[in-house]
């Protein structure tokens, strides 16, 4: 499908950015500054009240998003809105892809029945939408492969991408279930915790990564990230693309703090971008040529 | 007793890959300690229930509501258990079980701080490190049992996120568990969460209505008309319901916190009760499908009720199916008439409910002529966490069963 062509020249840089945080019509400035950056594909995040996967970095961003009147309707007028020529992928928790749909006609039912109906539409007005306004993939943090038979079916109906996430902890039977089910990439979460920037890049990425070496699909390293060196070192230790969340994120956290105008956090997110992005270039040009790739 | 994972369509594993490999390993220590009894770990866990807990616990016939309503209502008394409510029995138990797979640490979120309180003695009483996880609002409102747990030897960590009260801990504890699954045991207070928790949480406290089957038949030579529980999360519910299950005579009603209002305020996210059981409807929480107070994006709603241990949006994903089933009929309670039935136990039976408690009574004061001949209140836990929160809530209201509130008017809150 679509997201692996992203992959196939050179190394990608995956930022990630919370959807409308802090406010709606500066996260359009700096989602396309990211695109400016260099990002080769883009996760946007669509904020959920409970968050379990993240750290407080990505915690507060969506916080900030929320208050601010995110909800998945104005998160698909958020992509139609922007002006960016690279693949989207929408982060966001299940609950907000099964709960999405014709909520007048939930109630409505609600009323005739006497007992709620709501998500036995499942996920497909969600992935119709998001196929509609020009949405690529998914990744979905609380959603692993044992439970995401009816999203992956319908992914597959749309012809988008499911990304999923790989964890150090991931071996055997599981780790073979989900790879054989991620499609366009798979995000190597580099080590166990949630996200979250961190000084080092550990040793457990490689193992993680030579875990998966088997099979063909782009693999994108994530959680940790937040310098040009540890994309250079994520890369040449054979990633094909990294995912930073968290770096950027703080960013536009320190920038809404001390109430920067929006151009400087944008001209900021365009260089931490670039710098990332030539980490990861300088890292394929240390690392062996796999043959055949 | 056996390891469903799913419950109807409800339950499952909704939770980051991170963790599933701690709930695979989970899930077959489950199977088999608390299964199949291996190296005898479920004798270890009833003599420990005995000599640490206090069990077996009394099913006490209630003369005065006997009376009052012209029905037989027996009360078992959870109350009674050490630490003064039902949390302790799965607390031991997972905190025994976290010991008996090799784990060094155990964590734990909290809401009103009963659970937190039952791990820390649980984990004191085994020999365990424990860190507790609490909202830094319910930290405020429950400092008594902050120091209960301080006083167990316990780390109690502010969640400082959302708005600092119950499902911000649990996801802080869920994602201290993601760092640390290798040495570490999350004991969940309920039972909710991702399998095989809520199983395994209900197998901890089924020795409720274990016990209380038996003691009523005892007692009156049938099986009672009904069993009536509070449910928050479900835990002491399920274990005050789980051995009826099959006797279909036997109804039985989860009576939830209608707060103040069943209605819900979509802009401001907030549900003015707890009643994710009766007004809820189906999504994914915590790890789990089950039924939900959310608005129509999908967005958790904040819970609100008197009884601060009753305040959560989620419910276990076995009561929703089992609401599906018709086996389990939901009903709730406003936070008035809980005040008031807490009063009543008090004055006529000389048991001060918990107030999540009082909602079974304040549901036996307005329904008895339709539960039976025969009545089973589970008493979840006893009043006294909860003194200062009736002292200003009763001073808040005209009740005519309250005693004399002017004198603690004039303390204010000093408590």
């Amino acid at each position: 499908m679509g997201l692996e062509r992203a992959f196939a020249d050179e190394p990608a840089f995956v930022p990630y950015l919370a959807a409308g945080d802090p406010d709606y019509e500066s996260s359009v400035e700096y989602v396309e500054a990211l695109a400016r950056g260099g990002a080769d594909v883009i996760e946007l995040g669509l904020p959920f009240s409970e968050p379990i996967a993240e750290g407080p970095t990505i915690q507060e961003a969506v916080v900030r998003s929320l208050e601010a009147g995110m909800t998945p309707d104005r998160f698909f007028e958020f992509v139609e809105d922007l002006d960016v020529d690279v693949p989207l992928v929408c982060m966001t928790y299940y609950n907000l892809i099964y709960q999405y749909g014709d909520s007048e006609a939930r109630y409505a039912s609600d009323d005739a029945n006497g007992e709620a109906v709501s998500g036995e539409q499942g996920p497909e007005p969600f992935v119709k939408k998001a196929a509609e306004v020009g949405i690529e993939g998914f990744v979905v943090p609380d959603l692993p492969a044992e439970e995401a038979g009816p999203l992956r079916a319908t992914c597959d109906e749309y012809g988008l991408d499911l990304v999923f996430i790989v964890a150090p902890t991931t071996e055997g039977d599981r780790l073979a279930a989900m790879m054989d089910q991620t499609s366009g990439y798979v995000y190597v979460q580099a080590r166990l915790g949630v996200t979250g920037a961190r000084d080092d890049v550990d040793d457990a990425t490689e193992a993680s990564l030579a875990r998966i070496a088997d099979w063909d699909v782009p693999r994108a390293v994530g959680f940790g990230i937040k310098t040009g060196d540890h994309a250079e070192r994520i890369v040449s230790a054979g990633a094909d693309g990294i995912i930073v969340g968290s770096a950027l994120v703080d960013i536009v956290a320190e920038g809404h703090d001390n109430g920067d105008p929006v151009s400087t956090v944008a001209e900021r997110l365009e260089t931490k971008a670039r710098e990332l992005k030539d980490g990861a270039l300088r890292g394929a040009q240390n690392r062996p040529q796999p043959e055949g790739k | 007793m056996s390891s469903e994972s799913k419950f109807g369509d409800y339950g499952g594993q909704f939770v980051p890959e991170a963790l599933m490999p701690a709930i695979e390993e989970l899930t077959d220590a489950y199977e088999r300690y608390v299964i199949d009894n291996e190296d005898g770990f479920m004798d270890e866990f009833r003599r420990r229930l005995a000599d640490f807990g206090g069990r077996p616990l009394p099913l006490q016939r209630a003369d005065q509501l006997s009376e009052r309503y012209d029905t037989e209502v027996y009360l078992k008394r959870e109350d009674l258990l050490h630490g003064g409510a039902h949390k302790l029995n799965n607390a031991l138990g997972q905190v025994l079980l976290a010991k008996y797979m090799g784990k060094e640490r155990i964590i734990a979120e909290t809401g009103a701080g009963q659970h937190g309180t039952a791990t820390a003695m649980a984990a004191a009483h085994l020999n365990m490190p424990c860190e507790i996880y609490m909202g830094e609002t319910d930290i405020a409102r429950q400092r008594p049992n902050v120091f209960r747990m301080r006083l167990n030897d316990a780390e109690v960590n502010p969640v400082t996120t959302g708005r600092g009260t119950l499902k911000e801990a649990i996801s802080e504890t869920m994602r201290d568990w993601a760092t640390t699954v290798e040495t570490t045991h999350y004991v969940i207070g309920s039972v909710v969460g991702p399998a095989p928790f809520p199983a395994m949480v209900r197998d901890f406290q089924a020795v409720i209505s274990e016990e209380a089957r038996e003691q009523v038949q005892d007692k009156t030579g049938d099986l009672p008309d009904a069993v009536l529980a509070c449910a928050g999360g479900g835990s002491n519910t399920m274990g005050a319901f789980h051995h009826f299950v099959p006797d279909e005579a036997v109804d039985l009603y989860a009576v939830e916190a209608g707060g103040s209002s069943l209605s819900v305020d979509e802009e401001e996210g907030v549900a003015p009760n707890s009643a994710s059981l009766s007004t809820g409807d189906e999504g994914v929480l915590h790890g789990a499908r089950t039924k939900l107070l959310q608005d129509s994006d999908g967005q958790i709603m904040e819970s609100h009720s008197v009884s601060a241990g009753l305040d959560y949006a989620g419910v276990g994903p076995e009561l929703a199916h089992l609401v599906d089933e018709d086996r389990v009929t939901p009903v709730n309670v406003d936070d008035d008439a809980a005040l008031e039935a807490f009063h009543r136990l008090s004055q006529d039976e000389g048991v001060i409910p918990a107030l999540e408690t009082a909602h079974a009574f304040g549901y036996l004061e307005e329904h008895h002529d339709q539960v039976g001949d025969t009545v089973v209140v589970n008493v979840s836990g006893r009043g006294d966490k909860d003194l200062e929160t009736v002292i200003e809530e009763t001073s808040k209201r005209d009740l005519d069963i309250a005693p004399d509130m002017s004198l603690f008017r004039e303390m204010g809150g000093g408590m």
